[in-house]
């Protein structure tokens, strides 16, 4: 085999066809670039419905401004810090209560009702309830965060904790395996994968509720800006002041935080479940 | 290698090997009307440091026996007993490898194998001296720290095994273990399998569907009948061991058992295809174009 076959060889797995468009990198600018000009064009040409939106360029001149803006940076640290305290919330109860209901057959039979009334209920929905029930802003906005990842946490577990094989319990139970150890090395491994897919799932969710959380606020803790008070916040605000091109700022920046907290999640996850990468 | 020899002996040593005795066992499933019997009136025992085959029409209740003899469920009446002792729950004394691999996906080789002994809190010097031997033993030693997804499926079957020798069942039950593997790892298995049991001699149990398979490994062969199961007669394979793959074709005596064992099998599987199952169908085409190919 010749060197540069061999080094071709090495590179496989980075690679997901042959030349320069088989880069996965490549393909993502790629992506992003065709929709950026195709946004640009049909904005100038003022095409129907998309002509309404300012064109990328736009918002670029309004975006370079924020960029030293310390309110700006400011309501990415806040929106950042509301998602994950709802998140990890969310997390700390939906992950044993999803559990014990997969688990156990009389917690389930008893929450499972209420459960499933509760969990149509769009986060949305909550807003008014969550001002009434919290003591102070910043709890009424995590609740709703909360309530926007719970329900997905929870179902993933539930299913992943039954779709565990029944041989493996009765291998365990046969070894002499106590419940609790069923639970520690049966339950807990086989659940994990799971529990990662909730979480990523959750995780969206919370930067989906984030924009009406927000608006609970009214900017709670908002520094001399007119950027501050989060992200959601922003969007309310600067559609208030009739800033179109601010909008599709907060916008993109919302999507940018949803997408490295979705990437964030999934390097965990890879890094926790090693028996699933190596295949 | 002083060691080794050690580890065999103490591996040897450990084991007691145990007797099951199975007396008119009855288990059905379903309410009233709807009630299918399964097991009806079942009775053969386990003999002790011998490699029982049982062999059936598939559907016929093997599964449901191995979950009685394992005690993953009771029987509906009846007693199942090892050593005299009536089995009440699954237990380390009688263990199962199952249909395809039960390893846990989330561990390794070695933390597969010392799934047991962690279990019960039973890691001493020795346990790992013996997981390391049986590592060896299964031919995984460069595989320890492996997953089992990164196995082949022979290697799988033997990491089973190995996991299961390390607890030192009184019987080892063993589920058609090697079905799904390619006929040349199947016929490896069997070697591999027969040679380990040789030098043991541990009680084995072992369920299948293969004629071939059965022959090749069996002291006794229980072949049962159709569902409802019961054991419809038993045959002593009184072919010397090791044994090899030519010797069933070649062997008069193999033959013979094969040929009395088939028809028995054959007359089961026409009951079955005559309620219109279509797994005994399957069986029963199989079977006769073996039988007349013999």
């Amino acid at each position: 085999m010749s060197a540069v076959a061999a080094d071709s060889m090495r590179r496989l797995p980075k690679r997901r066809g042959s030349g320069f468009f088989g880069n996965v990198a490549v393909r993502a600018v790629i992506s992003l670039a065709v929709f950026i000009a195709f946004w640009e064009i049909a904005s100038r040409l003022k095409w129907p419905w998309i002509g309404q939106a300012p064109a990328p360029s736009v918002v670029l001149d309004a975006w370079i401004p924020l960029l030293t803006d310390k309110g700006y940076w400011y309501s990415w640290v806040q929106s950042s810090r509301r998602v994950l305290s709802g998140f990890i919330a969310a997390m700390i109860i939906g992950i044993p209560l999803g559990l014990a209901m997969a688990t156990s057959r009389i917690f389930n039979d008893i929450t499972f009702p209420v459960f499933e009334i509760l969990r149509p209920i769009p986060p949305l929905a909550w807003v008014p309830a969550a001002i009434i029930f919290w003591p102070t802003q910043e709890l009424s906005i995590g609740f709703v965060i909360f309530l926007g990842a719970i329900y997905t946490i929870m179902l993933n577990v539930i299913g992943g904790a039954r779709s565990i094989d029944i041989r493996f319990f009765q291998a365990a139970r046969s070894m002499g395996s106590s419940n609790w150890d069923i639970f520690r090395r049966i339950i807990l491994p086989g659940v994990l994968p799971s529990i990662i897919v909730g979480c990523e799932v959750g995780i969206g969710i919370t930067w989906n509720v984030v924009v009406a959380a927000e608006m609970i606020s009214g900017g709670g803790g908002a520094i001399q800006s007119r950027a501050g008070g989060g992200l959601g916040f922003f969007i309310w605000n600067t559609y208030i002041g009739g800033s179109y091109p601010l909008i599709v700022v907060g916008m993109i920046s919302i999507g940018v935080a949803g997408w490295i907290s979705s990437a964030i999640i999934r390097r965990l996850g890879i890094a926790v479940t090693p028996w699933l990468r190596l295949r | 290698m002083s060691d080794v020899a050690g580890e065999a002996r103490s591996l040897r040593e450990g084991i007691k090997a145990g007797e099951i005795q199975v007396s008119s066992v009855f288990k059905g499933y379903g309410e009233a009307a709807f009630r299918t019997e399964v097991v009806k009136d079942c009775s053969f025992t386990i003999e002790r440091n011998k490699l029982t085959v049982m062999i059936g029409p598939s559907g016929c209740g093997k599964s449901t026996l191995i979950r009685l003899l394992a005690g993953f469920e009771q029987p509906d009446s009846g007693s199942i007993q090892l050593n005299g002792t009536p089995v009440s729950g699954p237990a380390r004394d009688r263990l199962v490898l199952f249909q395809e691999s039960a390893l846990f996906p989330w561990m390794t080789t070695w933390d597969n194998i010392l799934y047991g002994p962690r279990a019960r809190g039973e890691v001493t010097r020795e346990t790992i001296d013996m997981a390391e031997f049986l590592l060896q033993k299964v031919g995984l030693r460069d595989f320890r720290k492996k997953y089992p997804t990164q196995l082949s499926g022979g290697m799988q079957r033997r990491a089973e095994l190995a996991r299961a020798m390390i607890n030192n069942p009184a019987v080892m039950i063993l589920d058609e273990p090697f079905r799904g593997l390619d006929a040349m790892t199947k016929v490896l298995m069997w070697e591999y399998y027969a040679a380990l049991f040789e030098e043991t001699r541990r009680t084995n149990f072992f369920v299948t569907t293969d004629i071939d398979e059965a022959i090749f490994l069996a002291d006794r062969l229980l072949i049962m009948s159709n569902i409802p199961t019961q054991v419809r007669s038993v045959l002593e394979i009184d072919l010397p061991r090791p044994r090899t793959q030519l010797d069933l074709v070649e062997n008069d005596r193999a033959n013979e058992i094969k040929m009395q064992a088939l028809s028995i099998l054959h007359e089961e599987a026409m009951k079955s295809f005559s309620r219109g199952s279509k797994a005994a169908a399957d069986f029963v085409e199989a079977y006769s174009r073996r039988v007349s190919k013999v």
